[in-house]
């Protein structure tokens, strides 16, 4: 049995009853157990549970009974993404032993339509980083070659996907986290519009900026997740109600007539020359299909790493101020201590990155630069967010790299945050003007190293943007995972 | 000239919920820690959701101290460590980068004195913090969640107080109003909490905190003017700092503590989107609002005729002008304000006594009608009011069991009165020289009939026999 089909592939065979769940999930675990000394991607896995509830769907299944829409497909779910009986951990010494009370709501949707959660997969420390290197439990490695990493912050997510020991995953988005591991695993990641998807039971990292988003092995499966995650969460007030939307219906209406802008800025000089050329080959393969494409230059991008890091580490410094260690945490006594001396202590087990946001957020938050640093970041994020205003005025869709260069080894970049920064500079746009983008894979480079390519379309149009995605995705044809 | 300035935090207690989840708002008299959830003690992942009515409350008591309600209102997070404060941050209102606050420039008249108020915000309150151990040393503090979470207004005054009287003045009209107004019951434990700032002249300014009731406010106030005034006097300079008011000792201490100095660094809240206020739901609001203290009081005293004092008294308490409204028709209003303003409230003060109170809008209906009616004397009546507060009986019950029927029947007063002058005649005597005495006389008779005889008639008769 092949365990490496889409999800679509998966409905039907369970469906016409050629497979079991339980031998499906079987098999993944099996998968698991083999690769994952080599790529660690998760952080617990509930393989007991993951078999008990697969026997059961097998047999509602026989009993023909309802059985929901996923009918016992497994995925795995970043760790900083609430799952009641699962803890979650935000890969942080802090939530070492956290177990939530609740689902969050992405995650009781897509079990309610059964689906089989495998587990919970690595993260940098609370979402913090583009490599999953910065995660207590040790970095994740990307599969198609273990000294590489596999992006982040959804490393294990994209891992996962890609290493074929889940069907899906759900990751989260803040700047980058989800396309950035979708685009150096070779699987496809989506960050939809913010407020389309609920974050309840999303561990806040930077609020106002993040999203949960699906990485799957293909375009089509990515539709299938959107019609049960998006829509209106009476426990998120900043979730909008779009009306019932289907992201798999006409999923190949194509590109055709459609106006298609490269943006200039995400182009120059520091993008690899593979990217870049994958990059144009896109273009050309998307205008063989009919849609027209002109350059676009969008010079608030300059600013978008300063604006991030500045408005991501303010709303990070006060969204981690909670972990005090009092109501939940992890081992440490408070019998002796004096409060302010006991949070000092606890709070010196955040890891360097985590630290150095908060940090970072304290101080731009402090009084006397509040103007000069958050406040400034606002405005380049309200001017850009005027210019895609604008440039959607003229295109239906924008296209740049999603990362401007290909995976590196592990521990190469991670004593240089600057550099590290600046990786995100073509995925942060998205996160900051709240719109939805999609990173496909599209080619691999002459080292057998995965290229994706970033699709963005303006506010709630996620389902014209999949059509974009699935237009291209059909005109690649990319190896397996070499593990 | 001293400058005093107020914060006042009051808690909407008349709420189902607390501000951003389900559970109760009333945290009071439950086991610690079983009014909690996911939200409101700020698990990782929970998400605030914006309690809509605590929004309209809030806007009334903005209307109501006369603010602008601006178009939208946004929420901030204000960042600190505390054991009570579950999220590391409070969430509250701020001004500073435009008004975004649910009321400002807002003013309230006490006793011909305008009190400007600066603005209104809604917030969080924390939870509790509860000591336990006896030295220092063993102390432990032990946290409630039970309180986190549920809705508070700050009210901020402008610094226009010249005294603690007008203070007191001011916080008894501002707690009468939002008891008016149904939004909070004042008077419950914690649920008016005031902070003060005070500068004598020439003075720096210090605040004031920690004051747990409005007696204590105004006390804390009087030793602050007298401990400014004796160093100003001294050439000794006040220190701008942040004094606790120590209860038991009944002075103001100043707090070291450097978290009074720090920096909160306000952030947006971006998890509650910006508020639309639509003017046609402030209308509405208006109109739901129940007539204010000052309207109810001028109606008092023009359509009944009450004495403006009498007037004020009711229409400031809602216990008892609720009574009011329901127990009078048109020809008993001012009989009835009456009993209840100087016979009634006497009884029950409190709030613990006017819960105890037996007593139905009929029981004083009925007890109005006897006395215009002579059917009893206004002293008998006060003996039924007291029976009726503590037994419930009704009015005809209490009369005859306790046989409070006047002394109506002319021939057995005069009878009565026969009697009292055979054995009074040295009185008797002394009356008829200096009728000023005539009342030891009067007061005799009614002490014969337990006060049932009507003073007027007694009067009278006394007069005629005296001059016959």
């Amino acid at each position: 049995m092949d365990i490496g089909i889409s999800a679509t592939e998966y409905l039907s065979l369970v469906r016409n009853g050629e497979i079991s769940v339980e031998e499906f999930i079987a098999k993944t675990l099996d998968r698991i157990h083999v690769v994952e000394d080599k790529v660690h991607a998760y952080i617990t896995v509930d393989e007991q549970n993951a078999l008990n509830k697969a026997r059961s769907i097998d047999k509602k299944i026989k009993a023909k009974e309802r059985v929901g829409l996923f009918l016992g497909m497994p995925i795995s779910i970043k760790d900083n993404i609430c799952t009641s009986g699962i803890r979650t951990t935000c890969a942080s010494k802090m939530l070492e032993n956290f177990v939530a009370p609740y689902d969050a709501t992405v995650v009781s949707r897509l079990k309610h339509e059964d689906v089989i959660v495998l587990g919970k997969v690595n993260l940098d420390e609370f979402a913090m980083g583009s490599t999953t290197e910065f995660s207590y439990f040790g970095p994740s490695r990307n599969p198609w070659n273990v000294e590489y990493v596999p992006g982040g912050s959804s490393g294990g997510s994209g891992v996962s996907v890609s290493a074929l020991e889940c069907m899906i995953s759900l990751g989260s988005d803040t700047g980058g986290s989800v396309r950035s591991p979708a685009s150096f695993c070779s699987v496809v990641g989506l960050k939809p519009t913010y407020g389309l998807v609920s974050r309840y039971g999303l561990v806040s990292y930077a609020n106002s900026i993040e999203q949960i988003g699906p990485i799957a092995r293909k375009v089509e499966d990515i539709a299938l997740v959107m019609n049960v995650i998006a829509g209106h969460d009476s426990h998120d007030d900043t979730t909008v109600e779009k009306g019932n939307v289907d992201y798999v219906k006409d999923l190949d209406a194509g590109v055709k007539g459609k106006k298609i802008g490269l943006v200039q800025q995400m182009m120059e000089d520091g993008v690899d020359k593979e990217v870049s050329t994958a990059t144009n080959n896109a273009i050309s393969k998307l205008q063989d299909l009919g849609a027209e494409c002109i350059p676009i230059s969008l010079d608030s991008v300059e600013h978008s790493v300063a604006a991030y890091y500045t408005i991501a580490s303010a709303e990070a410094s006060s969204n981690l101020a909670r972990y005090d260690n009092l109501r939940y945490g992890f081992d440490l006594g408070t019998e002796g201590y004096e409060f302010k001396a006991y949070v000092s202590k606890v709070r010196s087990s955040f890891g360097h990155e985590v630290t150095r946001r908060m940090l970072l957020g304290a101080f731009v938050l402090s009084a006397g630069y509040y103007g000069k640093y958050y406040l400034k970041a606002q405005k380049v994020r309200a001017m850009m967010k005027s210019q895609i205003d604008e440039t959607f005025k003229k295109v239906d869709f924008l296209v740049a790299p999603t990362m401007p260069i290909l995976p590196f080894k592990i521990g190469e970049k991670i004593d240089d945050p600057l550099t590290l920064y600046q990786l995100d500079i073509n995925t942060i746009m998205a996160n900051l003007t709240g719109i939805p983008a999609i990173s496909v894979p599209f080619s691999i480079s002459s080292f057998g190293l995965p290229i994706g390519i970033q699709i963005f379309a303006n506010s709630f149009q996620e389902k014209s943007l999949l059509h974009a995605a699935y237009a291209l995705q059909q005109t690649t044809h990319l190896p397996e995972v070499p593990l | 000239m001293t400058k005093i300035g107020l914060e006042i935090h009051c808690q909407l207690t008349k709420l189902e919920s607390k501000l951003f989840c389900n559970c109760k708002a009333d945290y009071r008299s439950i086991p610690q820690n079983s009014n909690i959830c996911p939200v409101c003690i700020g698990l990782p992942g929970s998400l605030p959701i914006l309690n809509k009515k605590a929004v309209e409350k809030a806007t009334m008591i903005s209307l109501a101290l006369g603010c602008q309600i601006p178009e939208r209102i946004s929420f901030f997070r204000k960042n600190y460590f505390y054991p009570d404060l579950p999220k590391g941050f409070q969430v509250t209102q701020y001004n500073a980068y435009g008004p975004t606050s649910i009321g400002s420039d807002g003013a309230v008249q006490i006793e011909g004195k305008e009190i400007k108020i600066r603005r209104i915000q809604l917030e969080e309150d924390p939870g509790r913090l509860v000591y336990e151990g006896s030295s220092e040393k063993t102390q432990i503090t032990l946290v409630d969640y039970n309180r986190a979470g549920t809705a508070l207004v700050e009210i901020v005054t402008e610094p226009d107080f010249e005294n603690p009287r007008q203070v007191r003045i001011f916080l008894n009209v501002l707690a009468d109003l939002v008891e008016n107004l149904g939004v909070s019951d004042p008077y419950l434990e914690g649920a008016m909490r005031v902070d003060g700032n005070i500068s004598v002249e020439k003075a720096n300014r210090v605040e004031i905190k920690n004051v747990g009731s409005f007696r204590d406010i105004e006390k804390a106030l009087h030793f602050e003017i007298t401990r400014q005034q004796s160093l100003v006097e001294r050439n000794i300079p006040v220190a701008a700092e942040t004094r606790h008011w120590d209860e038991a000792r009944k002075i103001t201490v100043s707090s070291r503590s450097k978290e009074e100095e720090q920096d909160y660094r306000y952030l947006p809240e971006a998890d509650i989107p910006i508020v639309r206020i639509a003017q046609n739901k402030v209308e509405t609001l208006k109109a739901q609002m129940p007539e204010s203290i000052v309207a109810k009081k001028e109606r008092y005293v023009k359509k009944y005729g009450m004495p403006p004092q009498v007037g004020d008294v009711l229409s400031s308490d809602k216990f008892y002008s609720d009574l009011f409204e329901k127990a009078h028709t048109d020809t008993n209003a001012k009989e009835v304000a009456n009993i209840i303003t100087t016979d009634l409230m006497g009884f029950a003060d409190t709030r613990e006594k006017k819960m105890e109170l037996k007593i139905t809008p009929r029981h004083i209906s009925d007890l109005a009608d006897a006395i215009l009616n002579n059917k009893i004397t206004r002293n008998s009546g006060k003996l039924a009011l007291q029976e009726m507060v503590k037994t419930g009986k009704s009015m005809s019950e209490i009369v005859s069991s306790l046989d409070l029927g006047n002394v109506s029947d002319m021939s057995s007063l005069e009878k009565i009165i026969d009697e009292i002058f055979k054995e009074e005649e040295k009185a008797v005597l002394e009356a008829k020289q200096n009728p000023d005495t005539v009342n030891y006389i009067v007061g005799k008779v009614m002490r014969k009939t337990k006060g049932k005889a009507d003073p007027r008639t007694t009067l009278e008769i006394i007069q005629r026999k005296l001059s016959s």
